[in-house]
Formats: structure tokens, C-alpha cells, sequence
């Protein structure tokens, strides 16, 4: 079961990076007379899977119709502009959902696993300084982490966000967005990382390399970080649910990414309000592959626990 | 204990503190201010005349100064979005919070515990099923549980899908308010409650499983107490400390929760209050919210703290623990 996790966690990340192959349309290109049309069942001719093309019913009620008599190919055989195929439907502007999916998680997954590393990357050295060193060093590092783990983490996150400048292009929103994370993240590394490290330091394969003669940034980053290896991929796998729900949160309210680019976040502040949400479900597909991340990385995380006790 | 209270006291007040005014210069020194985004059509003239009816053209010492001044007095300011005092503006979004907050609590531990207990010790199919259950459970963050809630709600007309009253809610009698009430609360607080009930029921099924295994409860049934009673009268006091311990760090994820479930659901809260004083660049009303904020969660924390000692028998007879 864990190992299945991880593996197909591992495909969702490669689906999200080669997302541009996959998706069969621009995350952005719009097809004008089909906004929100529902999502079109396939269905075999003979060898090739084709689908009905929609024809638009009632332009007030936005309702499609599947035109029986005719047939379309799927968009990764054939392309056919007038006819575009939306396997998971279209959202309000008529921009293909699937698509929009497979980018979206490029951007959504993306983000979360630079901040994950960033976060456990600053957790790990701070901890362990903190722990390495002890003294004031220590005190400092630990007061400030544990100011930030008190407080709830999405407010501190809307706080950060908000009074920096509301209107960004995507790429400093990305950068930025990071950033934030990572403040908000560290301290949940750091504290375990302190405490394995504040143990292992007594240890005698330690005083074996300090009498060698080694120097105390390698004694950290050679002996006493790898010691901690269980721990960050704990924090890890905690983190990384985290911060896609983060994002999409940010995104939710109109924090985060702005509408063109392809987010979870982006696509599900689209779909969010209650007639929509209604009439147009499947525009919550985003929401359906954020819960099934979350799922996926639960399995992993809780797993090795259960085999301890 | 006393000693132990006025520590968690002060830390509290510099909490509180801290944040409020954390939260307070930030707004101010973003870029922006309130007077710049409101009414497109004014001129700069008139934005000047804006700032300085309400004092937005002095300093940030100055401005930072005469907060701290009024604080003293429980003066916490006004808000510039909705011209009223901070203070009751506040309180009333507070109390709705709270509310939610609480029902949702109260869901989680009616669901969470009851099964924990079951799936922590009994055997068979029943078992199984509560622990898939709660393992969906725990993947259904409130974001996504709130808009699955809503899309419910939408199609099947069950719950109101959002607020915290009817529109009509003006000329409605007590009884008729509470009812209304009643009928909106549950699925905001579902949503909030979902992850937590199953957190409660992972953690409650291990400890009283282990608890199970102590030799008291054997010996207790080695006595003649019947299986139901022993597990509940003796296993589960037991298995009750790490499950107490775990509401001290929910409180925390229930505020987190709380804010997306408010602006998913219109829940009048005081996450939507922050975040509409945020993006107004409202800065007493932020720093208002954040001080509120800070004080649900010291006392969430301090609650939890004292429920937690108070389960351990040696704290309760007044032996030093």
C-alpha cells in the first residue's frame, strides 16, 4: 500500500511535468460557444475511441446536447477546432478543463514541492545550528519557531500576502508565494531536526570526527543532518498537503495566482460560488485531485507509524 | 498552579500584543492605503481631504502611538470600512466564530471518540470500515469538504448552502433566530469537523488499544466487571491523555479551518472580517482581528492545558504531578 502510494505519487508529479504533451488543449485557449459544456463520454468505433460532438441547446440555460449523428475523434489523434472534445467538461470561459488540470497541477504541485524543499532545507540547517550550537543560538532559533507554530498558519500566510502588493505577474506570485511558505514552514522541521540533533551530538561517532579534526559545518551537514533523514521525510510528506491546500486556498480568494494561469487554486475560485457549484460540478475536478494528493500522501505518512506500534 | 496560570497569562497578553501590533504596522507600511482604494472617481485633492479626516496623513510612530494610547482605555479604534468602533465591530463577528468553532468541536468529539473507542477495541469488519473511513477523513481538508458541502447542499436542497441566517432574519422572534441558526450551522461545522473527528478517531483508537492491553483492565475483568464496562470505566480514562493533548494543538488548525470555511460558506466570522480589513488596507480592524485571533487561540490553548492536567488524577487530588 505505501509503496503503491508512492508510486503513484510519483506518476502524478511526472504527469504534471510533462503536462504541455499531455494536456490536449492551451490551458488558456477558450472556445467561445462552449462555456461550460459537461463533460463528453467516450465511447469506441471500432478501435478508436470518438465522441459525440456537443451542439449548444439553450443558450440561456447553457444546455448541450450531444449530437448523435456525428462523430469526433479524440483531440490526441485528431484535432478539430470547431468541434473540441472536453473529456472533464469546460469551465466559464469554455477553456477545457482536463487541460487546465494537467497545467494547473504543474503549477499547483510545482509550487508546493519548491516550498517543501525550501522549508525542510531551512528547517533542517536552522534545527540543527540550534541544536549543534546550543547556548543563545539556540534559545533565538527556538523562540522564533515556536512564535511562528503557535499561530495559525493561513493567517499568517493571508497577513504576509496581503500587504504585499496585490496585483503581480504570475512568476513574482510564484517566487513570492514561496517565500511565504517557507517562513511559515520551517519551524515544523526545525524543532524535530533540534531535538534528534541535540541528542546525536553526544554521540560518539561525533567526538570520533571532531577528533579527526573535522570542522563543525561538516560534522552538521555530513553526520548529524543525515541522522535526522526519517524526520524530514516526515515533515515532508506533512508539508507538501500543506501547501497545495494553501495555494489553493490564496488562489481561492484571489490571493494568489491571478485567472489566466492554470492553478488548482485559480480553476476552483471559478467554480466556487453556489449556483455554479450546482450546475456546473464538474469544475470542481480540482478540488476532487487536491483530496486525492492529500489522500495519497496520508497513506504514506501514516503507514510506517501503524508498523511501530 | 497559581504561578504556572499568571506564566500563561503574560504570555498570552505579549501574544496578544505582539501579534495586534505585528498585524497593525504591516498593513501599514504595504503599499497602499485605505483612502488610495476607495471611490475610483475622486481626485487627489479629495483622497489628501479623505487622509486627514481620518488621520491617515500622520506618521507611523504617531499613528502607532495613539493605538497603544486608546488600547489602554479599551479603545481599539475605528474601523475606516464600516465606520464603527472596532471594538463591537469585533465582537459580534467573534461571537459567530465561535459559535461555529464550537459546534464544530463538539461534532468532532461526538463522532471522533465514540468510534475511536469502538475501532480501538473491537475486532472484525466494523473495525476496518471506521479506519477507512477516518483515513478519507483526514484527506477532506475543510477547503475541499466545505465546497463538496455546498455542492450537497446545492443539489439536494438539504441545508442552506451558505450564511448564518436567512435574508429575512431582521423581524424574526428568539426562538425563530435559533432555529434558523440551528438549520446553517451544520454544514460549515461539518466541514471544519470532518478532519478533526477523524483525527480524534485514529488517535483514540491507538491509545485506547493500548490502554486495553494494561494489566488493570485485565485485572479488572478478572474480577467480574463486564467487557463494556471495563474498557470505559477503566481503559478509557487512561487512553484519554494523548487525545486531550491533541485538542491544545487542533485549536490552532480549527482557526486555519474556520477562515476557508467562512469564505466558502459566507459565514460572517471574523476570518472574512480580516481578510475584507486586510484587503481595505482597514489597519485597526486588522489589527483588531488579530488581537481577537490571538486571544481565541490563548485561551483555546490554555482550556486545552488545563483539561489536560486536570485528567491526570495526581494533578486533581493536589499531588505535584
Amino acid at each position: 500500500m505505501i509503496r503503491r502510494a508512492g508510486l503513484f505519487l510519483a506518476a502524478l508529479t511526472l504527469f504534471a511535468l510533462i503536462a504541455p504533451w499531455l494536456a490536449p488543449y492551451d490551458a488558456s485557449e477558450a472556445f467561445r460557444g462552449f462555456l461550460h459544456a459537461p463533460p463528453m463520454r467516450p465511447h469506441l468505433d471500432g478501435l478508436s475511441p470518438v465522441v459525440h460532438p456537443l451542439v449548444l441547446a439553450d443558450r440561456l440555460e447553457q444546455r448541450f446536447e450531444a449530437d448523435a449523428s456525428r462523430t469526433v475523434r479524440l483531440p490526441w489523434v485528431e484535432r478539430d477546432a470547431t468541434a473540441p472534445v472536453f473529456l472533464l467538461g469546460a469551465d466559464d470561459f469554455g477553456r477545457d478543463v482536463l487541460s487546465r488540470l494537467l497545467y494547473g497541477a504543474r503549477t499547483s504541485l510545482g509550487l508546493a514541492l519548491v516550498a517543501t524543499l525550501g522549508a525542510v532545507l531551512i528547517g533542517a540547517l536552522a534545527g540543527a545550528w540550534a541544536g549543534f550550537r546550543g547556548g543563545w543560538v539556540d534559545d533565538a532559533i527556538m523562540r522564533v519557531a515556536d512564535f511562528v507554530l503557535v499561530l495559525p498558519v493561513i493567517y499568517v500566510v493571508l497577513v504576509l500576502r496581503a500587504v504585499l502588493p496585490l496585483v503581480l505577474p504570475a512568476s513574482t506570485v510564484f517566487i513570492l508565494v514561496v517565500w511565504i511558505f517557507v517562513a511559515v514552514g520551517w519551524p515544523f522541521v526545525a524543532k524535530g531536526v533540534r531535538a534528534i540533533v541535540a541528542v546525536e551530538r553526544g554521540r560518539e561517532y561525533v567526538q570520533a570526527a571532531q577528533s579527526l579534526g573535522a570542522r563543525p559545518l561538516r560534522i552538521l551537514t555530513v553526520h548529524l543532518i543525515p541522522a535526522c533523514t526519517g524526520h524530514l521525510l516526515v515533515q515532508a510528506t506533512l508539508l507538501l498537503p500543506a501547501f497545495i491546500l494553501a495555494e489553493a486556498t490564496l488562489s481561492y480568494i484571489g490571493l494568489g495566482f491571478p485567472d489566466p494561469v492554470a492553478s488548482w487554486g485559480t480553476m476552483l475560485a471559478g467554480a466556487g460560488n453556489y449556483n455554479a457549484v450546482a450546475r456546473f460540478p464538474w469544475t470542481l475536478a480540482p478540488a476532487v485531485a487536491i483530496f486525492a494528493i492529500v489522500l495519497l500522501t496520508n497513506l504514506l505518512a501514516l503507514q510506517p507509524k501503524q508498523n511501530h506500534s | 498552579m497559581g504561578r504556572y496560570l499568571l506564566t500563561r497569562l503574560g504570555f498570552a497578553l505579549l501574544l496578544i500584543f505582539v501579534v495586534s501590533s505585528a498585524a497593525l504596522l504591516l498593513t501599514r507600511i504595504a503599499p497602499g492605503d485605505f483612502a488610495e482604494l476607495q471611490g475610483v472617481d475622486l481626485s487627489e485633492d479629495e483622497r489628501a481631504r479623505l487622509r486627514a479626516d481620518l488621520g491617515l496623513d500622520r506618521s507611523l510612530a504617531e499613528q502607532y502611538v495613539s493605538w497603544l494610547g486608546g488600547l489602554v482605555r479599551f479603545d481599539f479604534g475605528r474601523s475606516l470600512l464600516y465606520s464603527r468602533p472596532v471594538g463591537s465591530l469585533v465582537g459580534e463577528r467573534a461571537l459567530n466564530t465561535a459559535v461555529l468553532a464550537i459546534v464544530a468541536l463538539a461534532m468532532a468529539t461526538l463522532i471522533g471518540i465514540p468510534l475511536g473507542i469502538y475501532s480501538g477495541t473491537r475486532a472484525g469488519p466494523g473495525r476496518f470500515i471506521v479506519r477507512v473511513f477516518s483515513v478519507i477523513g483526514l484527506s477532506v481538508p475543510p477547503l475541499i469538504g466545505s465546497l463538496a458541502l455546498v455542492f450537497l447542499a446545492a443539489r439536494t436542497g438539504w441545508f442552506p448552502a451558505g450564511g448564518m441566517t436567512s435574508a429575512s432574519g431582521m423581524d424574526m422572534s428568539w426562538a425563530q433566530w435559533l432555529a434558523d441558526l440551528a438549520r446553517h450551522v451544520p454544514l460549515p461545522a461539518l466541514a471544519l469537523a470532518i478532519p478533526m473527528a477523524a483525527t480524534l478517531e485514529r488517535l483514540q483508537s491507538e491509545s485506547i488499544e493500548a490502554a486495553a492491553r494494561e494489566r488493570f483492565v485485565a485485572a479488572s475483568r478478572a474480577r467480574g466487571v463486564d467487557r463494556v464496562r471495563s474498557i470505559l470505566r477503566h481503559a478509557w480514562p487512561v487512553s484519554l491523555r494523548p487525545v486531550l493533548g491533541l485538542y491544545g494543538v487542533m485549536i490552532g488548525s480549527l482557526f486555519s479551518g474556520s477562515f476557508v470555511v467562512e469564505v466558502v460558506t459566507s459565514w460572517p466570522g471574523l476570518g472574512r472580517l480580516m481578510f475584507d480589513a486586510l484587503k481595505a488596507r482597514d489597519l485597526f480592524l486588522v489589527a483588531g482581528c488579530a488581537a481577537t485571533g490571538a486571544l481565541f487561540l490563548a485561551a483555546g490553548t490554555l482550556i486545552a492545558d488545563l483539561l489536560l492536567a486536570y485528567s491526570d488524577p495526581r494533578v486533581r487530588s493536589g499531588e505535584r504531578a
